[in-house]
């Protein structure tokens, strides 16, 4: 299926759970955080959050600023 | 020692993490910097590099994580990412940072007030950067503001304590403690800041494009410490004519 995360088409598997797409995108589920749709997702539900077709994503994290 | 929010800090020099030319060296100038509170940013994650994350070098348990809500250009996209923070695990502190305008990077007063309004009603300990208006800055001590963050001058310009009459007279009338923020370019001005009175500084472009980051963090934490030794040891008063330092008596036998 395909999935938007951060403006881009990603295609991956069908029901893949966000702390999954997380991990294979080569991130740490720990330091990202993540809006699903919308909808800020909290940590300790990126395991049952499972996406659908066209969900859209953003992961966004800490960068250094002032 | 300096309270904030209750949370009590030793040092009064807050580093920002923007600009730095490596992880590595920003971690050092940290540790040179001896700060407590470290500001970020929030961004959306660079799909294309994932390994580029800053919290790597990070010490999540060592420092204070203030994140700013900078890109923000109205109330309602710095409230969104003030959750988006909270919700990253930086805790409930929140640099709140709303400035439509790219060129100058001042802050809007009015959205500014209306996010801090919001804000502390959601638990969040929100220490809003504000162009030195002594009035805007009891409005927001008012409404719950942890601390007042008056700019020394616009973002990045390194030019000093240009707003030094109203930071002045902010610094009278705050019941919370002002942090100065923006605009400090030399460990100079961080020591000026500190002797008229207040209580922090936030110092970053001045320490990251430094020839030598890591010397100059350790040269803003020396002046921090210096003018805050000077103002709570009482500056002298300043005079338009000359005082003498050495006596004037005793000096029949030259003077004749």
């Amino acid at each position: 299926m395909k999935i938007i995360c951060n403006g881009q088409t990603k295609e991956t598997r069908d029901g893949i759970s966000l702390h999954d797409f997380i991990r294979e995108s080569g991130l740490n589920p720990g330091t990202v955080v993540a809006e699903c749709d919308g909808v800020i997702i909290r940590r300790e539900d990126y395991e049952t959050c499972q996406l659908k077709e066209n969900s859209m994503v953003e992961l966004i994290r800490f960068v250094g600023g002032g | 020692m300096l309270t904030i929010a209750g949370h009590t800090f030793r040092s009064r020099l807050f580093l920002g993490t923007g600009k730095f030319s490596s992880a590595e060296i920003l971690k050092q100038a940290i540790e040179a910097a001896g700060s407590e509170m470290i500001t970020v940013a929030l961004r959306r994650v660079n799909l294309d590099d994932p390994a580029d994350d800053i919290m790597r070098v990070l010490d999540r348990t060592r420092y204070v994580f203030l994140p700013n809500t900078s890109g923000a250009r109205d109330a309602r996209e710095a409230i969104r990412l003030a959750r988006l923070a909270r919700a990253a695990g930086s805790g409930d502190w929140l640099k709140l940072e709303v400035t439509p305008d790219p060129r100058t990077l001042l802050p809007d007063p009015v959205e500014t007030l209306k996010a801090t309004e919001e804000l502390v009603k959601e638990g969040f300990k929100v220490l809003p950067y504000i162009n030195a208006d002594p009035i805007l800055a009891l409005r927001l001590q008012d409404v719950g503001a942890a601390a007042v963050m008056p700019l020394g001058a616009p973002i990045g310009t390194n030019r000093g304590l240009l707003t030094r009459f109203q930071i002045e007279i902010i610094i009278e009338q705050a019941r919370v403690p002002v942090v100065v923020d923006a605009g400090l370019g030399a460990p100079s001005h961080a020591a000026e800041a500190m002797e008229i009175g207040a209580d922090a500084v936030l110092v970053n472009t001045a320490i990251s494009v430094a020839g030598d980051p890591v010397r100059m963090a350790r040269a803003f934490a020396l002046a921090v410490e210096a003018g805050r030794e000077a103002f709570e040891a009482g500056l002298g008063a300043s005079r338009r004519e000359a005082v003498a330092s050495s006596p004037l008596t005793g000096l029949d036998f030259i003077q004749r």
